[in-house]
């Protein structure tokens, strides 16, 4: 065989919004039947990049090469009829339409032009599901019925419902378990097998080294390392290259001993809901910081949310200070003293439309007022202080949130609780989407706020998050608790095996 | 290691950035592109009125007309606002108004003479915002299906009351405010009224919790509950407080025709919701103007007097009307794109 032209062949793709620019020229070259890794951090132009490939974006500058050949992605139907597909992380399903109807939307199989030929739909898609693995889906269910798992499958059904090239795919294993992600792998490997290139968008190094041939690492709009061998660089290496940095998480120390006599301010007894956790225990104590780990699935958010009040927990209670909740009001839990900085950040915690201060005063308004009429001036000044207390940048509280990066969103998340003198934090993810220069900081500030008294209850998907950070941990599998120890006699092995295997060993 | 990778507090704690005081003028008159283009829109439009009709537009009398005509639907317009800010609809206002002109002018209410037409008429308008309210909040009916049904009874309920009939007003003290004698320094109490509510509104939804929380619910209502808002109580206080607008337009109503019609108010929602949107409200929710609205207000109106005066029918203002929502729509949404 004569030596053929790569797949694809992006070469330097620039592209800037108002105000970033997101890609800096960066070269990307993908052959047939291979699986090429992107790595970056959140923001280093992973998504811009796909968007781009995937002709959602149009790049301002740079060329793409498809089979040697120049073309433009005019659209996402141009890039799908080259056979590029992409399964984004945030999935596009319609949830009122069957399995079906989604797998062939826009290109559904029609008599006489217009008439749907369900049955061939369904029979096409159940052909699909077969080669997926997962024959148990019914072609003719709705998609909102379907756990996220499921939904990922359909995804990608119809990713291969074209002739398909190339599939995109961006951090598909983020909502996936362990067995999940094996299929996942085993779909990978028939894919390429069968000529066709992936690329592969994921945050955990150990999936690259299993599936992966080759990486590319971006960053702040960069290609800075092209094609290296997936399964012989050293993470020390590609840490190094995505960072610039040879550590990746930095956490503060913890207090050398147990203050005086500790004071427990968060007890949760008994609490359940049924179908999402089993019955539960925790107490956490002023200063202190608790830690939950668990996989996807394993009840750490329900949990969470139900502690707060934002779910009804079918028995059980949370007690404050010595005083019950009323069950199931977040307003109760808010004037006893908690506080949530939810996963969702912009989606539950934001308002996205308003300013700094505004996001920071919402939950304390009935203290910058007098019979409902807002002292503007001490609401700023309360604010500027709640801001500057946790180094928000930047240092003006009069800019809209929405132009900040992630961990300054999350900075006024916090700022929201500090202001109205919450005792007890709750922290859903608190770093999804902080880019890791930014967590290092907001590590040093729940620690801090934490040294000042406040009680902190962390969740996170991420082992290392939640054993350098807590001071005790909780580990979690499919809603029960099967261990609990200090963080310092716990390491990131020991806890992986808990949450997959589930015995307490020991 | 606890070691910020931000610059040392020192460098936080400088006094905040410098710089003269803003005058007081350009604080109160801190007017955004948005409110300037409304108000250019209005100026072009006096320019044509004063242009086409110089001595019939420009005249005190069409004018002080025209202030009075915007004044009933401006204030519904003004709850609407607030409705709308909170990512809500409300479709009935304009059967509210209807509902509560007839039953504040039957013979058994008028007798009770101006306080009982002016308590029945708030109080009508507040009961429909609080059966609105309560289906919303806490029965949980989207906001255009719940006014929507609301629309259809109010409406069949002042046709019931008044069997198609126009119930006049015999009250003197109603009649005499819609006299050239009550004008103060040339303006109508009608007016007055308007503009007292609308200065109240801007209030409420600028500089109090209220409003705050108004803006809250319609930005994020998730994010709100979250932060410890009590949501449903916030919309039902809203649904409250476009019925009360509607009570108060409909006293405006009666004033100003001496009367009390089951045809009142006809398609008010659409004229209050278009005053509202191409004034910058978000539909969406989330962000609420009542400068805009207002000048929505009377733009529109203004609109329909030039017509009036230049013997154009009703046709041709209602595609103008049309049009003028499109333009407003588009011309915000390139503003916002680059911004």
């Amino acid at each position: 065989m004569a030596p053929e032209p790569p797949l694809l062949s992006m070469s330097g793709i620039t592209k800037s919004f108002p105000g970033v620019r997101a890609l800096d020229g960066v070269d990307l070259d993908v052959v047939a039947g291979e699986v090429h890794c992107l790595l970056g951090q959140n923001g280093a132009g992973k998504s811009t990049l796909i968007k781009v490939l995937a002709g959602a974006h149009q790049p301002d500058g740079g060329t793409i090469r498809w089979r040697g050949e120049p073309v433009t992605l005019r659209s996402p139907i141009a890039a799908m009829r080259l056979g590029i597909a992409t399964i984004y992380q945030e999935l596009d399903l319609v949830e009122h339409l069957s399995v079906a109807e989604n797998v062939h939307l826009g290109h559904e199989p029609t008599a006489a032009g217009f008439v749907v030929r369900r049955g061939a739909a369904r029979a096409s898609t159940a052909r699909l599901l077969e080669r997926l693995g997962h024959p148990e889906i019914d072609p003719a269910r709705l998609v909102g019925e379907l756990s996220a798992a499921q939904q990922q499958i359909v995804s990608m059904a119809r990713a291969l419902s074209h002739d398909v090239r190339l599939i995109v795919m961006d951090e598909p294993s983020a909502a996936l378990d362990p067995d999940e992600v094996d299929n996942l792998f085993r779909i990978v490997g028939d894919l390429t097998a069968g000529g066709v290139a992936v690329v592969y968008i994921s945050h955990r190094l150990e999936e690259i080294r299993r599936i992966g041939d080759r990486v590319t690492v971006l960053k702040d709009g960069r290609a800075v390392a092209g094609g290296l061998p997936a399964k012989s660089t050293p993470t020390r290496d590609v840490v190094a290259l995505m960072t610039g940095r040879n550590v990746e998480y930095v956490f503060p120390e913890r207090p050398a001993g147990p203050a005086a006599p500790v004071r427990p301010v968060l007890e949760v007894r008994g609490l359940a809901r049924e179908g999402e956790f089993a019955p539960l225990d925790l107490t956490v104590h002023a200063g202190e910081i608790v830690g939950l780990a668990g996989l996807v699935g394993s009840g750490r958010s329900e949990i969470l949310e139900t502690v707060y009040g934002a779910r009804k927990p079918t028995a059980g209670q949370v007690i404050v200070d010595g005083r019950p909740l009323k069950a199931g009001s977040v307003r109760a839990a808010v004037a006893a003293g908690l506080g949530l900085a939810p996963e969702e950040r912009k989606a539950q915690a934001l308002l996205m439309l308003e300013s700094v201060t505004r996001n920071v005063s919402v939950s304390s308004l009935s203290r910058f007022s007098r019979a409902g009429w807002i002292d503007r001036r001490a609401e700023l000044g309360a604010a500027r202080a709640a801001t500057r207390e946790l180094s928000l940048r930047p240092d003006n509280p009069a800019v809209p949130v929405r132009t900040l990066s992630g961990g300054n969103q999350q900075k006024a998340v916090l700022a929201r609780w500090l202001l109205r003198g919450c005792k007890v934090l709750l922290l859903d993810e608190p770093t999804r989407g902080v880019d890791v220069g930014a967590r290092a900081e907001l590590y040093a500030v729940v620690r801090r706020l934490a040294d000042e008294g406040l009680a902190v209850l962390l969740v996170s998907s991420e082992v290392p998050e939640v054993l350098g950070l807590a001071d005790r941990v909780l580990v979690l599998r499919e809603g029960r608790v099967v261990h609990t120890a200090p963080a310092a006699d716990l390491d990131e092995h020991r806890v992986l095996d808990l949450v997959m295997e589930g015995s307490p060993a020991s | 290691m606890t070691q910020p990778v931000s610059p040392p507090r020192g460098a936080t704690d400088k006094a905040p950035p410098a710089g003269p005081r803003p005058a007081w003028s350009t604080l109160v008159f801190r007017a955004d592109v948005r409110t300037l283009s409304l108000l250019g829109v209005l100026a072009a439009l006096v320019a044509i009125g004063g242009i086409t009709k110089p001595d019939e537009f420009l005249d005190t009398r069409n004018l002080q007309l025209v202030l009075t005509q915007a004044s009933v639907i401006g204030v519904v317009t003004v709850g609407m606002t607030f409705v709308i800010t909170s990512g809500g609809i409300d479709l009935s206002v304009g059967a509210i108004v209807a509902l509560a002109s007839v039953w504040a002018t039957t013979v058994a209410t008028q007798e009770y003479g101006f306080g009982g037409i002016l308590f029945t008429a708030v109080l009508v308008g507040v009961g429909c915002g609080l059966v609105n309210g309560l289906l919303i909040a806490y029965g949980g009916m989207v906001p255009f299906i719940a006014t929507l049904a609301m629309l259809a009874s109010a409406r069949g309920l002042a046709l019931q009351i008044t069997d198609g009939k126009t119930q006049i007003v015999t009250v003197d003290g109603i009649l005499d405010l819609g006299e050239r004698d009550a004008y103060v320094f040339g303006v109508p109490p009608l007016v007055l009224v308007f503009a007292a509510v609308t200065v109240i509104g801007w209030l409420v939804l600028n500089r109090t919790t209220f409003g705050r929380r108004t803006v809250a619910v319609g930005g994020n209502a998730e994010a709100a509950r979250l932060a410890g808002i009590d949501v449903r109580r916030q919309r039902l206080y809203l649904y409250l407080l476009s019925g009360l607008c509607c009570g108060i337009a409909a006293f405006l109503l009666i004033i100003l025709s001496g009367s009390g019609q089951n045809t009142n108010g006809n398609l008010y929602e659409l004229d209050a919701i278009a005053a509202a949107i191409i004034g910058g409200t978000l539909l969406s929710g989330g962000r609420g103007t009542i400068t805009g609205s207002v000048l929505g207000v009377l733009i529109f109106t203004t609109i329909t007097n030039i017509f009036a005066l230049n013997n154009l029918q009703s046709d041709v203002q209602q595609i103008a009307k049309g049009a003028i929502i499109v333009a407003a729509v588009l011309v915000q949404r390139r503003t916002a794109s680059t911004t």
